[in-house]
């Protein structure tokens, strides 16, 4: 059913950009929801993808990730015309928008690609815009050009100093938060601890802060328990509860060790398929 | 020629002289089921019990008394004519038995595994009852598994209607969805199965593990409706790609049959259950079977814990699948950690049985406290208490009590949780005027229709956590009353 590829852009090295055909998402998805995608309905993992944008008319979504595991290795390796697997959702709460004042946005990697769907949707609300994008460096800022069309205010800055700003996105954080305007409210998407220490920091400055987790999921429905986070002393499930939570109340620590659980296997696993694929384009050119 | 072989002979050509007498047939012994040796299958994943010989299943058909009453029938959810397919049996007339069974339930080899006939049909048997042991009573669960497994390539597709025009939606593919779809499809209307996940069959094939029921076998009952022209559409869930509202009103669904299942695991809410090694029984048994982690590096990606030392928390069917399948995934020790005693246990009475033999465990009247964990957050051991049964409570079984100071440590470095499942609460947030009970089951009447018109609902959504025959009791009784309502609806 669809799932075709109608585009393919290689962002930097390991980020690509894929727009799908998936008429029923386009249609139902809302900013904040995220989508499971699987390549292989035999046996294979299910992993989580953010929906980082959708052309109802056209009947697309737009998928941005990062060629970190098997799944996305083989993801990547998918042409324009090829179909995924199977994609399913739109998944998760979608997020609440309203007019606010001001809110800031703070993108880490590859977290761009959510937040640019719920900054977009935040303006659109009448809200003031302030982004800070980061990332190791220069190649690694994905999506710039898209967050300056909508921010009042945009702010790059690399680990290396490479581009914009040197430094860590929690620097430039403190200042707004500290400063005259303070922001009614924080979207901080990126890397588990980067969205710990910004957490740290607005609550320092009382900012009510939002952050969207992407834990290890499986069905995504609620049934397996596998995405369970602990917000405020609760268990939450982040495919069904979230994938927006305060900020102030997730408990980082916990969720990054939950989401390094099978790191060995997942390496063995792409280690396997990038020998394989090198086996194959050894017979290819022999 | 075998013992069995030549008494089947005997007792065949005595019965052209006269009838058996019950005490010619008390006097045939009770046919064990063969299986797969302990020791062995702890390193497989084949199916366990491996099915009567035409022989044992002749043999143990004599052995029903044909009751004038057939009190196993008041014992069977759905009413299959119990009696008449066991004679059938006996006269070797496999076809006309399955027959039979087929106008009561239309999964006879998946119920024949796993329905607990120890409980329903079996237990009420008069065999049974004159030898004071269930264990004893005609076999009738392991009958049903014979003709069905003998049908095997005969597979034939129901008759449908001619086309209605009426469109029925069926929201997930238990086995309550499968025969509502099969029933709604025989009298012609054009009938969809929605599924979440990305291979239909519900619990059938996340669930229960392949050692207990072949994946195999559902995938043909699957097939069957797929040949009767049923369209069946993965991963696509009720409440989020399209809601049931949207399904009625824009796509023209004139009825609709919610199977979405239980869906909602319990945790114990103790100290510990967020370290990495916890799973709930759905998560674990979901990335064994349906994601086939059992074969990691040899054709599947799915990783799941390799654990050393495992502890499964309950006594149900669950806990047992969850045991069972952690000792197949390379466990060396595997704890059953069960807060009150073993004749409380849920679990079919087979799934003790061959999960001891398979070496679990268990720990009796003890119950987890708190997980304990490594400083990188992996589970490292179980602290638990030791328990004894004190009053009664109000389901009229004995209340465990924690004694206290007992505490002790098991060495574990895996918990799988197995005490439950609630209510998914997705199709009640999306489906405004549907009414639930406070556990978040849905509200049926008699014909298990739900409070909005057209919309009609079964099994563990229903039901809360129950078996397979109940679920597809609903679906036979919600398809009649769609099937009726379609037809009204001119
Ligand atoms: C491990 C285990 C062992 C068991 N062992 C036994 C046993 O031995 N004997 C026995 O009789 N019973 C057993 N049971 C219970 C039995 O499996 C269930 O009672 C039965 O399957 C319930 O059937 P159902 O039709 O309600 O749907 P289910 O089998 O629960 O299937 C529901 C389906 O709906 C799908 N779904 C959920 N939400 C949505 C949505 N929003 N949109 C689309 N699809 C959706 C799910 O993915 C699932 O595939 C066991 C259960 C488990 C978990
Ligand atoms: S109760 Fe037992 S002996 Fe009597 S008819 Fe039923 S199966 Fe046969
Ligand atoms: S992914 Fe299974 S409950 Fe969230």
């Amino acid at each position: 059913m669809g799932n075709r590829i109608v585009t393919k852009k290689q962002l930097s090295e390991n980020v690509f950009t894929l727009e799908v055909e998936s008429s029923l998402i386009a249609k139902a998805r809302k900013p904040g929801q995220f989508v499971i995608v699987g390549i292989d309905a035999e046996a294979g993992e299910r992993i989580p993808l953010t929906i980082a944008g959708a052309d109802a008319e056209a009947g697309t979504i737009t998928l941005i990730f990062q060629r970190v595991g098997k799944t996305t290795a083989q993801m990547a390796d998918l042409e324009v015309g090829q179909e995924i697997g199977y994609i399913v959702g739109p998944l998760g709460m979608p997020t609440h928008i309203e007019k606010l004042g001001t809110v800031v946005c703070v993108g880490g990697g590859i977290g761009n690609a959510p937040l640019l769907p719920i900054a977009t949707a935040m303006k659109a609300a009448g809200n003031k815009i302030i982004t800070i994008l980061g990332a190791r460096t220069k190649e690694l800022i994905i999506l710039e050009d898209d967050f300056a069309k909508i921010s009042d205010e945009l702010i790059v800055v690399t680990d290396d100093g490479s581009y914009g700003r040197k430094g860590l996105v929690t620097e430039p954080l403190e200042e707004i938060c500290g400063g005259d305007d303070k922001p009614d409210l924080a979207v901080v998407i990126g890397p588990g601890v980067m969205m710990k220490f910004c957490s740290q920091v607005t609550k320092k400055y009382d900012v009510p802060t939002q952050v969207s987790l992407n834990t290890i999921m499986v069905d995504g429905t609620g049934m397996c328990g596998g995405c369970r986070v602990e917000v405020g002393g609760e268990t939450k499930f982040v495919c069904v509860d979230g994938p927006e939570f305060d900020g102030h109340k997730v408990d980082f620590d916990q969720m990054l060790r939950r989401l390094s659980a099978y790191k060995s296997q997942e390496q063995k696993a792409h280690q396997a398929y990038l020998d394989h694929k090198c086996r194959i384009g050894l017979k290819r050119n022999s | 020629m075998t013992d069995s072989e030549k008494l089947l002979q005997d007792l065949l050509a005595k019965q052209q002289t006269e009838k058996l007498k019950p005490k010619d047939r008390y006097e045939i012994p009770s046919q064990p089921m063969p299986a797969q040796d302990g020791v062995v299958r702890r390193n497989n994943i084949e199916e366990v019990a491996t099915g009567y010989t035409e022989t044992q299943a002749r043999l143990e058909a004599m052995r029903c008394l044909q009751c004038k009453n057939a009190p196993c029938v008041a014992g069977c959810p759905v009413k299959i004519r119990i009696k008449d397919f066991v004679t059938e049996i006996a006269d070797g007339n496999y076809g006309e038995a399955l027959a039979i069974i087929k106008e009561n339930s239309l999964l006879p080899a998946v119920c024949g595994r796993v329905c607990p006939q120890e409980v329903q049909c079996q237990e009420k048997c008069t065999v049974g009852k004159k030898f004071k042991d269930v264990d004893q009573a005609v076999a009738i669960g392991r009958l049903e598994r014979f003709v069905a497994d003998w049908d095997k390539n005969e597979g034939s597709i129901p008759d449908v209607a001619t086309e209605t025009g009426k469109k029925v939606a069926i929201i997930g593919s238990g086995p309550g969805g499968i025969v509502v779809a099969a029933d709604c499809r025989r009298a012609g209307h054009d009938v969809t199965v929605f599924e979440a996940f990305h291979k239909p069959g519900g619990v059938l094939v996340y669930g229960i593990p392949e050692f207990r029921l072949p994946k195999a076998i559902v995938k043909e009952e699957i097939d069957v409706l797929g040949k009767m022209g049923v369209k069946i559409v993965c991963n696509f869930i009720v409440g989020r790609t399209r809601t049931i509202r949207q399904l009625m009103e824009e796509d023209g669904f004139d009825a609709v049959y919610v199977g979405v299942g239980a869906g909602l695991p319990k945790f114990m809410n103790m100290e510990g259950e967020q370290l990495v090694g916890v799973y709930s029984a759905n998560e674990y048994l979901t990335r064994a079977n349906l994601m086939k982690a059992y074969q990691f590096g040899k054709g599947a990606d799915t990783p799941i814990a390799i654990s050393k030392k495992v502890a499964v928390l309950g006594g149900g069917n669950v806990a047992m699948d969850s045991a069972r399948t952690a000792v197949r995934l390379g466990a060396e020790k595997v704890y059953l950690v069960y807060r009150r005693s073993e004749i409380e246990m849920p679990a079919r009475v087979e799934e003790v049985h061959h999960a001891k033999e398979e070496g679990i465990d268990f720990r009796i009247l003890q119950n987890p406290k708190r997980v304990l964990g490594t400083e990188d957050g992996y589970v490292k051991g179980l602290e638990c208490l030791k328990y004894e049964l004190g009053e009664p409570d109000d389901s009229g079984r004995r209340r465990p009590v924690a004694i206290e100071g007992s505490e002790f440590t098991l060495d574990v470095d895996t918990v799988i949780v197995a005490i439950g499942n609630g209510a998914n609460p997705l199709i009640g947030q999306t489906t405004p005027g549907l009414e639930f009970n406070r556990w978040g089951n849905i509200v049926v009447d008699e014909n298990c229709k739900t409070s909005l018109d057209g919309v009609y609902a079964g099994g563990d959504i229903v039901l809360g956590a129950a078996t397979v025959i109940l679920a597809m009791g609903q679906g036979r009784i919600a398809a009649a009353a769609m099937n009726e309502f379609l037809q009204q609806d001119q």
